[in-house]
């Protein structure tokens, strides 16, 4: 990404938004995707990703603001004069057509006669050459998405646009086809930007992940970074698991001190998301795969200096390469915990009473104004 | 009981056949009886086999005019209807728009009228208006009663179109015109062609309306009806057994052309 990073293809959304009569889809929006990126859509549906997406695709008129490509303004132009190509969730590819045609169809609508060569190059990328003369009803729903990919990169777009592109396949397929996108994006080096609602699936194939909810970003960076570093209840919650602990600050200074069911917990200065004053109420992150859990017995062997939380485990499922366990605290009602299944502690049983501790610079704070569980996944939601 | 057993297997293929029978039976007949040399002017009981009828199809004072006369009010009709239909399905499918309710479902009214009914008050209509009657009363009566079966036959195959599929074109370089021709137009057409050919047989053989509305015009439905009166010539079996067979044939091309592409299709 570094070396491609250059003023001249960066697609740049100013003050985008859209409106469907009272019910705003996509608030007033700034973003700008930097040429050669792989730009990740994130967010539950409904949350205006594909929204976005379409306006970029000029397949939806943006109510207010202006897109820009390289420089150039494109938000008044129709979608085929758009240097800029879809891969649509249902393919959409045209049944009428056999994949060669298919795979033709936008180098001819530009009137190139001699689409031989390219159209077997690009089948060839994506592994299809055998399939040329099939109807696209007689290929598996992998193959389809390929011969999606094929159709619109067979283009050379500025900007390449994926709109849940895996979402019809099956989960063995779709790790696979991340791989597989992710290798093709590296070889023609074009500008990918990929909506999607599986939070996996943007960290795996993504620079960038812009996490979007309710019309909004939220916040953007690259994955490791929002990972490690959310801003919000929603972005921590959205993406993996956290532990949300409500408590109110002791200590302000370079080291935050908050007291929280009784217990003193260490967070970093600079990992504070809110204004910490002393008495102040402030939401403590963790991770679940951060925590180490110690049997009570032997609370007295964890090093000092680590953050520590006494509970009693409630739920424990074992799921082969970790173990993730639901401790009852005065913290928390239910906090995660992941551990790997190195040396198992047969003690470590529902009931079984435990010290939860890490190291200070995995805590993270946020803002306690914000609702607790904002992005959790419900059972529905769960694909 | 091996009988019994056999029935019970065959079930299926013996009523499908029985049903077969029942419907082919009379068409058996009008070209059986195209090669009848009757008594008399009746065609109604079979003499001895005669290929006169066969090789003199025009033999009969003005039937070959009114044939002539219907296979043209057929045609525009057809024409008339299907792009109409056409374009009242796209935009009842596509379309949300005031009154789209009202007129979803007014379009079967002229299904739903019992023809005779809807015959005289065309004959009302037209009188009212002075218009003078003839082929184009009759056209325009064609087209109307045969605009809700296209609109029926294309609305359905409009539905099940995935509007992504334009969206996809617009989004590979083509713009509206290009996009309707290359990818709206072949995707929909089986459901315009059904709805073609049914608009086509149901104008080239309506008898009631077309008899309101004619005025002194004689469409062949209206001259085998009034020659029925007089004697049936052997014509009249000629003319319907060659139809009979050219839809046939048509048919049986459609699908020959269909399993190729498909064989071709699977290397």
């Amino acid at each position: 990404m570094t070396q491609q990073q250059t003023e001249g293809g960066d697609v740049r959304l100013t003050g985008i938004s859209k409106t469907y009569g009272s019910f705003k889809a996509v608030q007033p929006l700034d973003l700008t995707v930097p040429q050669g990126s792989f730009f990740a859509l994130l967010g539950a549906s409904g949350c205006g990703k594909t929204t976005t997406l379409r306006m970029i695709a000029g397949l939806e008129e943006a109510t207010t603001g202006t897109i820009s490509l390289g420089g150039r303004d494109i938000t008044d132009l129709p979608p085929y004069k758009r240097p800029v190509n879809t891969v649509f969730q249902s393919y959409a590819l045209f049944p009428h057509l056999d994949i060669t045609e298919n795979v033709a169809f936008g180098l001819r609508r530009r009137g190139i006669k001699s689409v031989k060569k390219q159209v077997d190059d690009m089948l060839d990328l994506v592994q299809l050459g055998d399939f040329a003369k099939r109807k696209p009803h007689q290929l598996s729903g992998g193959q389809q998405q390929r011969v999606a990919v094929a159709r619109a990169l067979i283009n050379h777009p500025q900007v390449l646009l994926l709109d849940e592109p895996l979402g019809a396949l099956d989960l063995k397929l779709r790790r696979q086809m991340q791989l597989e996108l992710k290798r093709i994006q590296t070889e023609v080096g074009i500008t990918f930007i990929h909506v999607t609602h599986d939070q996996e699936e943007a960290m795996t194939m993504a620079d960038t992940v812009a996490v979007m909810n309710a019309g909004r970003v939220e916040q953007l960076g690259a994955p490791a970074d929002l990972y490690e570093n959310p801003k919000t209840t929603f972005v921590a919650n959205f993406l993996g698991t956290s532990n949300l602990i409500e408590g109110e600050i002791a200590e302000a200074g370079e080291d935050i001190l908050v007291g929280a069911g009784g217990m003193t917990l260490r967070l970093p200065a600079g990992r504070c998301q809110a204004p910490a004053a002393r008495g102040g109420k402030l939401l403590l992150g963790v991770r679940p795969e951060k925590i180490s859990l110690a049997h009570a017995d032997d609370a007295d062997s964890i090093a000092a200096g680590r953050n520590r939380v006494t509970g009693r485990i409630i739920d424990s499922s074992f799921i082969g390469v970790s173990t993730q366990y639901v401790v009852e605290s005065p913290a928390g009602k239910a906090l995660q915990v992941y551990e790997q299944n190195i040396e198992r502690d047969t003690r470590l049983t529902p009931g079984a009473e435990v010290v939860l501790h890490w190291n200070p610079a995995h805590t993270f704070g946020l803002d306690a104004a914000q609702d607790i569980d904002a992005g959790v996944e419900t059972v529905e939601d769960a694909t | 009981m091996p009988v019994l057993r056999w029935l019970r297997r065959h079930l299926i293929v013996i009523a499908g056949l029985l049903t077969l029978a029942y419907m082919i039976l009379p068409n058996i007949v009008v070209m059986v009886f195209s090669f009848n040399k009757p008594n008399g002017r009746f065609n109604y009981a079979w003499q001895r086999f005669s290929l006169d009828a066969w090789t003199d199809p025009c033999g009969v004072a003005d039937m070959c005019g009114s044939l002539s006369l219907s296979l043209q009010i057929a045609t525009w009709a057809t024409i008339g209807a299907t792009a109409l239909g056409t374009m009242i399905a796209f935009a009842l499918v596509r379309y949300r728009f005031r009154a789209r309710g009202a007129i979803n479902s007014l379009i079967f009214l002229p299904m739903a009228m019992p023809e005779v009914v809807m015959a005289a008050s065309l004959l009302t209509l037209f009188l009212n208006m002075g218009a003078q009657l003839g082929f184009w009363t009759v056209l325009i009566a064609h087209i109307m009663f045969c605009l809700s079966f296209v609109v029926t036959a294309v609305k359905a195959r409009v539905m099940s179109m995935d509007p992504r599929l334009e969206e996809a074109a617009r989004d590979l370089y083509a713009g509206p015109v290009q996009t309707f021709l290359r990818v709206t137009l072949p995707i929909a057409a089986p459901g315009i062609a059904a709805g073609a050919l049914l608009a086509f047989a149901l104008s080239f053989d309506d008898f009631i309306i077309t008899n309101f509305n004619a005025g002194s015009t004689v469409t062949f439905p209206m001259f085998v009806w009034g020659s029925a009166q007089r004697g049936t010539p052997v014509q009249i079996n000629v003319i319907g057994t060659a139809m009979f067979i050219i839809a046939v044939l048509v048919v049986v091309a459609g699908q020959l052309i269909a399993n190729r592409r498909k064989n071709s299709a699977r290397p």
